[in-house]
């Protein structure tokens, strides 16, 4: 087979502390100070967005072949290579922030590489986003054919392939009818379908299947096999995991701006849920004594599904469960939960006290406690666990954020839609009724 | 992954490699996307007036209405000469150019910051956008400029002194400099917004003033020696409104010299935006 995407040694550098200087006032300023010899009147800001961001890098190596990295820059790819052959379809995952999106710009030609090179042989055609440059007012007809031109279609090309989009998308009614009027999923039905019949010999795909309904998604997950096995590359980024092992040939894995695994698919995405754990949440942290606590905590773990894990999906039961010893025997024992989103809002909490539960039957000193939350109702994203531990509850153990879990959507119900992940916090298990008046 | 000693001979489509210099411009790109910038120039088009009762009847009242009031406040209240020629017409022919000329600058000023959507998703050579900016506008251009003709025709209906002559053949090379001067004054500023965002209120806010050193609502004869003489003599504007208002209306100035001078001016300033643009069009996705 042959190579269409070599990936050689590919460094992406992104500055962060230039940003926050840029009006005209502060660089005539700059200036102004200079020719008169005093020091730059906003290095005192730099300064501490330096250290910020040595911090937000974990104090790792500054330089590499890449180049030399200066103070306010941070390596957002650290030496990528990998190939890709011809009809093959590559899955890329990783973590937000490995560097998934950067490579897929690098790629689409939205940004260039600080250091090495990408050669690609054949039309390449990226789909990062569902319907760009769909203007609100513009018909659906008028947006195929702009969208179309955007995606680097000429004009006669999408005349010829206009029925077939259309008839794709299944929105043959509405065609006529501004976009701005169109349910998300006829939009993103649409747009997929232009991106879809552009006849790339290499298409790149973000996330855009994470969108519409299940028949959709299906209709889609056939479309790019089909356009793989007529020959064409697809390269794959998703947090979708199961689609990313039915559909892909090979999975690649990013972390921190690096490849740290590639291969089948299903080893690849079982070896990122299994054994991956994020940089700073394992799935079970230990603490120090507390000098004061007649009961304290030794250590306490997440386990998803009754195993030691830190990356779950939809509809998975999450308990936490901590190892406590005592200076002596405790006839109460208090334990509470708290689950919280890594921006910090809370979502959710629960605690021994409140609810009915027996306690110990006679007083301990040393076992497990586990608080068992079943199925969460939570969205797909990142979530960070703190708990509360002790006999007495003015003078707790208390343990902000010491667990951490990423949490990745899964069609659980397996029913027509996805659950709008970025709508809610939370989803919920209802029960509806229809009683049709007779 | 080294390089093995076969693939230095392989053919590549494409090389995507860290940037190259600042005069590695590529203008066979714009070509290949013409269909591109015809689409956005339809897009513009459809999109403006798509939802306006009066649709494209805005591009004739505004200028309509923009020269009443010059006629009132600068020919009947402030008395300004107008070169013996209808107020009307005289400042129609002005506002025509001008509002061309300044539409452009601040419509592809805003290049980048209005498109950093689609910038941050899809390659296509950004210039497609100024580019089809600059084509959008001459609709209305033309718009007005049939308005403008229709009143010519009236007014010589009338026997006013007005004495249209074979200067209206430089017509297309006005609005091509117009074209092309616009363009590389709204590229130059776009690719500054992006490192400073307080350009924005510099143009919009500096075009404007600019016509005042335009003879856009007094003709240049009554300049005279005066101490601005070289400010108005400057602006690459001046000979290209001159020129217009002498071919349609037979009085003003006509000096082939000046308007090699806008022509110049408007090569060099095109060539500083192209170059300009070109360097921030492949750094702006990393510094926004």
């Amino acid at each position: 087979m042959n190579t269409v995407i070599e990936v050689d040694d590919v460094w992406k550098k992104y500055r962060l502390g230039v940003l926050g200087t840029g009006t005209l006032r502060h660089d005539f300023e700059r200036w102004w100070h200079r020719i008169r010899g005093k020091p730059d009147p906003y290095s005192q800001l730099d300064q501490s967005t330096k250290v910020e961001s040595r911090k937000s890098k974990g104090g790792g190596p500054n330089g590499g072949p890449g180049g030399v990295l200066g103070d306010d820059e941070m390596w957002a790819l650290r030496g990528i290579s990998f190939e890709v052959k011809q009809g093959e379809i590559l899955g890329i995952i990783g973590r937000n922030g490995a560097g998934k999106s950067t490579l897929l710009k690098i790629l689409s030609r939205v940004t260039l590489p600080t250091n090495g090179e990408v050669r690609i042989k054949g039309r390449i055609a990226s789909l990062l986003e569902v319907g760009t440059g769909f203007h609100p007012e513009l018909t659906g007809r008028e947006n195929t054919f702009l969208n179309g031109a955007i995606l680097g279609m000429s004009r006669s090309e999408i005349k010829t392939k206009f029925d077939e989009i259309v008839a794709f998308a299944g929105i043959e009614t509405y065609i006529d009818t501004p976009v701005k009027r169109y349910s998300s999923g006829m939009y993103v039905r649409l747009a997929f379908a232009v991106a879809a019949h552009l006849d790339p010999e290499i298409l790149i795909v973000d996330e855009v299947l994470a969108v519409g309904d299940a028949e959709f998604q299906k209709k889609c997950l056939g479309k790019m096999s089909e356009v793989a096995h007529g020959g064409r590359t697809v390269l794959f980024v998703s947090h979708n995991l199961s689609s990313i092992c039915t559909l892909c040939d090979r999975a690649a894995h990013l972390h921190g701006g690096s490849l740290i695994d590639s291969g089948v698919p299903a080893a690849v995405v079982d070896r990122y849920l299994k054994a991956f754990t994020s940089e700073t949440y394992g799935h079970t942290v230990n603490f120090a004594k507390p000098a004061t606590l007649e009961t304290w905590m030794e250590s306490a773990s997440l386990l998803i599904n009754g195993t030691l894990g830190t990356v779950a999906q939809t509809g998975d039961s999450l308990a936490i469960r901590a190892s406590f010893n005592g200076s002596r025997p405790v006839q109460t024992l208090l334990f509470g939960v708290l689950v919280s989103t890594v921006q910090g809002d809370r979502v959710l909490c629960t605690n021994n006290s409140f609810l009915p539960w027996n306690g110990p039957k006679s007083a301990v000193q040393q076992g497990t406690i586990t608080c068992d939350l079943g199925p969460v109702p939570l969205m797909e994203g990142a979530y960070r666990i703190s708990i509360w531990y002790g006999n007495d509850p003015h003078h707790l153990q208390h343990e902000p954020n010491v667990l951490g879990f990423d949490l990745h959507a899964r069609n659980i119900w397996g029913t027509q839609h996805a659950l709008p992940q970025h709508f809610s916090l939370l989803w919920w298990d209802a029960k509806f009724h229809l009683d049709p008046a007779s | 992954m080294s390089k093995s000693p076969g693939s230095v001979a392989e053919e590549w489509d494409l090389i995507i490699q860290p940037r190259t210099g600042w005069l590695d411009l590529h203008p066979g790109d714009l070509w290949r996307y013409r269909d591109l910038t015809m689409i956005f120039v339809w897009r513009d088009f459809v999109a403006q007036y798509k939802q306006t009762i009066l649709g494209p009847l805005w591009h004739i009242i505004q200028p309509l209405l923009t020269s009443l009031i010059f006629t009132i406040i600068f020919g009947k209240m402030a008395k300004l000469p107008t070169d013996s020629l209808p107020p009307l017409l005289f400042y129609m022919a002005g506002v025509t150019c001008w509002s061309y000329f300044a539409d452009c600058v601040n419509r592809t000023s805003m290049t980048f910051i209005s498109n950093a959507g689609i910038f941050g998703k899809v390659y296509f050579p950004r210039l497609t956008v100024p580019v089809s900016i600059v084509i959008s506008s001459m609709i209305k251009f033309a718009n007005q400029f049939a308005l403008f003709l229709a009143l010519l025709v009236f007014y010589w209906m009338q026997g006013a002194g007005v004495h249209p002559n074979a200067a209206s053949a430089l017509t297309p090379l006005l609005l091509l400099l117009m074209a092309g001067l616009s363009l590389g004054v709204g590229i130059i500023v776009s690719a500054l917004t992006t490192r400073y965002r307080d350009m924005q209120q510099l143009v919009a806010f500096g075009v404007q003033l600019m016509m005042y050193a335009t003879p856009v609502v007094y003709p240049l004869s009554i300049i005279g020696g005066g101490s601005f003489r070289w400010l108005i003599l400057a602006n690459p504007m001046t000979p290209i409104i001159e020129t217009f208002r002498y071919a349609y209306l037979g009085a003003g100035s006509f000096d082939p010299v000046y308007l090699c001078y806008s022509a110049l001016f408007t090569v060099v300033v095109l060539f500083i935006g192209i170059v300009l643009f070109n360097h921030v069009e492949i750094t702006f996705m990393d510094t926004v």
